[in-house]
């Protein structure tokens, strides 16, 4: 066990409280992956959890998609990140994929009441290396749109946005 | 362990086709059994690779279908779905049923019917393959591409003209090929201004949608002149198959195909060879920068120095490696599950002598069939026989 704070929340990340949380899992080993897994990288099992929105993290990589599938915004800008884990963590890298967050007319960004369904607005611009931070949209596509059930899976999730 | 031969190969034209998929798979089929002197009565085992025939076209059970369509019944049959490596998987089961003993003729046949659906929605088909908190992203196996190509130009300082150069060397190489989808060159300008899909991909960066079918036959080698009468045939000496982590970023080096180094490392011992000793490759290279990635991953040029050897020629048809003298998925066309029944047909082609205008020296041919976005691996090694 390292000594990342855990938190207890469901399995979807929302928890008992009314603040989502970007969860991620912690092993016995004191590995961590976002998402989680059965068993760790190194087949240790899953202790508890980590709230990513507590770590910085910078931009891997990044890429523009113009040819979306269907319920997906048009463009729709992603990328990699890995978070900041801190000296003590000595695991895998802690990575992230997710779209990059739109700017509202007022400089900020759209997201729980955003319109983001399938217009990709005016999309933040990164690059490698630069610093993001998590920001929660509670709908990141369409639920039905595309092939997959929309009762499978969650729809809501993490966008990034630049740290100025 | 018997060592396995293919006897007989066909592929189908790739491309726009009217047939659906019982129609293309019986073609190829028909056509590989052909190929060998075989009748459908003659397999004990026939295997079909598909992606996803229910979710393009509300069609399942297609190994059963096609069995009866080619009269091969009792024959054990069995689909084999490894999303765009099924037809590399597919050429590991066959393998494995005539290497155990278990059937003394296995027919492969790999297929997939996609063009009836929009852009959009197949590439939602094949993006379905991802993880939950990939697919809500709205990610495609187009934006992994371009995700992975930025990081590779800026760690390594490749131009971005290196990934247009892998576009322009496999539609020349597709010319030559009568089974292509695009049987037309491309120029280095006209792949640089092309239509960003993932930057910085362009359109002319990525294979197209594609309808087609691809067949083999194995036997065990010990009876293979039964079915090729000249002694010329190809062999199987070596094949590893491999997975990587289901979701993308959770890789320790984004720019590594894991599963493509540890299928290699089975085929390479398995085959008594290294990375030296091949002659001639067929790499999946459904979007361009995955022809890099391969061709370091399988030990052909060191890491990140793969966009050199297209720079400077080295895999050109009359280079010192030959990659993609099929055309490869980019000019060839990529139906699913046929696309690594005919990375093996084009294999089988080379090391027998038989590819026409597009046959180079190679007594030792490679195939890499890449499923998802280096998630599922299968590395095939052929040697001709004479």
């Amino acid at each position: 066990m390292s000594d990342h704070e855990t938190t207890d929340t469901d399995a979807d990340g929302q928890g008992d409280s009314a603040e989502p949380t970007f969860e991620a899992a912690e092993y016995a080993d004191g590995t961590v992956t976002y998402p989680s897994h059965a068993v760790g990288p190194n087949g240790a099992e899953r202790v508890g959890t980590v709230d990513l929105r507590e770590y910085e993290a910078r931009v891997v990589t990044w890429t523009t998609s113009t040819a979306t599938p269907p319920g997906v915004r048009e463009p729709n800008t992603l990328a990699i990140v890995e978070f900041e884990m801190g000296d003590d963590y000595d695991g895998p890298p802690v990575r992230a994929l997710g779209q990059i967050a739109e700017r509202d007319e007022a400089g900020g960004v759209t997201g729980d009441d955003g319109d983001d369904s399938d217009n990709g607005g005016d999309q933040f611009s990164v690059d490698i290396g630069d610093r993001i931070e998590p920001v929660y949209a509670d709908e990141l596509r369409e639920p039905g749109a595309g092939i997959r059930e929309p009762e499978s899976q969650d729809w809501d999730g993490f966008q990034f946005r630049p740290v100025e | 362990m018997e060592r396995v031969a293919i006897v007989g190969a066909s592929m189908t034209r790739f491309g726009q086709r009217d047939a659906w998929i019982r129609e293309l798979l019986a073609e190829a089929g028909a056509a590989a059994l052909d190929d060998a002197g075989v009748d459908g009565g003659d397999l004990d085992h026939l295997y079909v690779s598909n992606m996803a025939s229910g979710e393009f076209e509300g069609q399942t059970g297609v190994p059963n279908a096609l069995a009866h369509d080619l009269a091969a019944q009792p024959a054990y049959t069995a689909r084999i779905d490894q999303t765009s490596s099924s037809g590399g998987a597919g050429v590991y089961a066959a393998w494995q049923s005539v290497a155990s003993g278990a059937s003394e003729v296995t027919m492969l046949v790999g297929g997939e019917k996609m063009t009836h659906r929009t852009t959009a929605e197949a590439t939602d088909v094949i993006a379905s393959l991802t993880h939950p908190v990939e697919y809500r992203q709205g990610v495609t196996l187009p934006s992994f591409a371009g995700l992975t190509a930025r990081l590779y130009l800026d760690e390594y300082d490749a131009p971005r003209e290196s990934l247009g150069k892998v576009a322009v060397k496999n539609h020349r190489n597709g010319v030559d090929n009568p089974h292509a989808q695009f049987r037309k060159e491309v120029d280095l300008d006209t792949v640089l201004d092309s239509p960003i899909v993932a930057d910085p991909l362009r359109l002319y960066d990525f294979c197209p949608i594609t309808d087609g079918s691809a067949a083999l036959v194995f036997c065990p080698e010990s009876v293979a002149e039964e079915y090729a009468p000249d002694g010329n045939y190809a062999v199987v000496s070596g094949i590893g198959g491999a997975t990587d982590t289901h979701v993308v970023h959770e890789r320790a080096d984004p720019t590594t195909m894991g599963g493509v180094v540890d299928s290699s490392e089975v085929a390479y011992e398995m085959a008594g060879i290294g990375p030296d000793d091949v002659d001639v490759a067929e790499l999946h290279d459904m979007f361009t920068i995955l022809e890099f990635l391969q061709s370091e991953d399988l030990g052909f040029f060191e890491k990140g120095e793969g966009w050199k050897a297209v720079d400077e020629g080295v895999t050109d048809r009359d280079g010192d490696l030959p990659i993609n003298t099929s055309g490869g998925l980019k000019s060839k066309g990529h139906p699913l599950g046929a696309s690594g029944v005919a990375q093996v047909y084009e294999i089988v082609k080379q090391v027998t002598g038989d590819a026409g205008p597009r046959q180079v020296e190679a007594d030792t041919g490679l195939a890499c069939n890449v499923g998802g976005f280096g998630n599922c691996v299968t590395t095939t090694i052929l040697e001709g026989s004479q």
